[in-house]
């Protein structure tokens, strides 16, 4: 049995190892266009195994714990993918909205899911599916608002021409936080639209491999990425209508631009 | 103390006092002072980072002043709501920056704001006075850099301001389309009883254009006066 978890162990981590190799042949590639992603990726490749060995690690301990504890550890999901999401715009106010904007997006999609039994409220289950959600709309919540501040920053004259005819602050950006909106979803939306065409989620792989029926395990995939989209969607619409006053002063000056160079 | 100097005179539209502004420790608008009396044409020139253009987004309210005030039309600009004060002091950007709709559409966004439709005679008369008679119909798509400049004035005028700021209106235009600027701006500002600042790099147009002058260097005011008494001592 020990040898069996062991000599499992060592198998995970060569094949970590080789698909870590697969990721650098990208840095590799993009030095070549002299663009640098070595430290950044080695970072996060590090961070990355560290984190889901360290998870994996609690879900064990956690297996026969009270159910309570996985709305403990989806909290604490919530509030990491918040500050990620957030040191990523690098922008006012990112971190509340994102903090908010996950919460609710994500948070809420849980807990009706969880109500309503489409999502298994075992921590065995919640916890991976609900991480899930998370890291989707963590993702969604990055692009929206990252698109958001480069659109804003590339339209700084649109938008203080309207300011200066007297337009309310919000209303000029309104135009790039539709767009914003839209961009974000876009993974989401093609990660539906190609299930089972392009790409079969690991999930459903996961499932099928433990046992599961093949076409309940297809359907329950289905059911997870249009979760996936509700809490994307959800999470991006409310960091997207929060973040439009973040971009502007008290008294409706745009902060939100690259400082200029005095004339 | 004089009590006078707390007083608006009526005829003076727009009063700066020590008006300031720094930016990561370095002021670029450097204790700035001056009065602007109702139907001047006051042209801000000095060179390239005097803070000409950093002085107008003061008086849009589009910065903030770290220091100092500025009164239009006798009050305080703090005591005018933000979209208040912009409507009174319209501005003219460098670049038209017209919205995507047609010439109406970018005339009538001004008053929206407020709930006022502009109808369409107000709009016509508009355009016929920035010298575009049947363009308002017209998508500002294939407009040329004169056109646009001229529409970009014409959407400041049907805000009635008090005071235009137009920054650099003509810098980008070629050498006809910018007299025929200058022109408007001139004919405007008589015919509407307005007040303009236009900021401008080039001597000869402060010269054309306007009837007093202010020179700006390093953030500071060098010199305000009459145009050709300004212009002088600046090339003495």
């Amino acid at each position: 049995m020990q040898n069996t978890l062991s000599s499992r162990l060592m198998l995970g981590l060569a094949q970590a190892g080789i698909a870590a190799a697969a990721s650098m042949v990208v840095v590799l590639f993009a030095r070549r266009r002299n663009i640098h992603l070595e430290s950044e990726l080695f970072i996060a490749l590090v961070r990355g195994i560290a984190q889901i060995v360290a998870v994996g690690s609690v879900l064990v301990l956690l297996l026969h714990g009270p159910r309570w504890t996985s709305g403990i550890i989806l909290a604490g999901m919530m509030l990491a993918a918040a500050s990620t999401s957030s040191r990523r715009a690098r922008m006012p106010g990112a971190f509340q909205v994102s903090l908010y904007a996950i919460f609710a997006g994500a948070g809420s999609v849980i807990a009706l899911m969880t109500f309503a039994r489409v999502i298994d409220s075992a921590i065995t289950a919640l916890v991976p599916v609900g991480s899930m959600l998370v890291a989707n709309a963590m993702n969604t919540n990055s692009l929206a608002l990252n698109r958001f501040k480069a659109d804003v920053q590339s339209h700084v004259g649109q938008i203080e021409s309207a300011l200066a005819l007297g337009a309310g602050a919000e209303q000029t950006v309104t135009p790039y936080v539709e767009a914003s909106f839209r961009a974000s979803l876009i993974p989401a939306i093609d990660s539906l639209r190609s299930l089972g065409i392009v790409w079969i989620p690991g999930l459903m792989a996961g499932m099928v491999l433990s046992g599961a029926p093949p076409l309940y395990s297809a359907i329950y995939q289905f059911v997870v990425l249009a979760m996936i989209f509700a809490a994307s969607g959800l999470t991006s619409l409310i960091s997207t209508t929060l973040i439009r006053k973040h971009a502007f002063s008290a008294a409706e000056q745009l902060v939100l631009r690259p400082e200029l160079p005095a004339h | 103390m004089n009590d006078n100097a707390d007083v608006p005179i009526p005829s003076i539209v727009l009063r700066t006092e020590h008006l300031s502004r720094s930016v990561n420790g370095r002021l670029i608008v450097d204790d700035v002072s001056f009065e602007v009396n109702q139907g001047d044409i006051l042209a801000v020139v000095g060179p390239s980072g005097a803070g000409k253009s950093s002085l107008l987004r003061l008086l849009n309210r589009l910065d903030e002043p770290t220091s100092g005030t500025y009164f239009v039309e006798g009050r305080e600009y703090r005591d005018f709501a933000p979209r208040e004060l912009r409507r009174r002091v319209g501005m003219v950007m460098q670049s038209a920056y017209l919205f995507p709709a047609s010439v109406a559409d970018n005339l009538r966004f001004g008053p929206r704001q407020r709930g006022e439709n502009l109808s369409d005679a107000v709009v016509s008369d508009l355009v016929a006075e920035v010298g575009l008679p049947d363009f308002a119909s017209r998508s500002v798509d294939n407009l040329s850099g004169g056109e646009a400049q001229r529409v970009s004035l014409a959407r400041a005028l049907a805000n009635s301001p008090a005071v235009l700021l137009a920054d650099e209106p003509t810098s980008a235009l070629d050498e006809e389309a910018k007299r025929g600027i200058e022109r408007l701006v001139v004919n405007i500002v008589r015919q509407h009883g307005l007040t303009c600042i236009i900021v401008t790099h080039d001597t000869a147009q402060a010269g054309r254009v306007a009837t007093r002058v202010l020179v700006m260097d390093a953030g500071k005011l060098k010199r305000i006066g009459p145009t050709q008494e300004v212009l002088s001592a600046e090339h003495t």
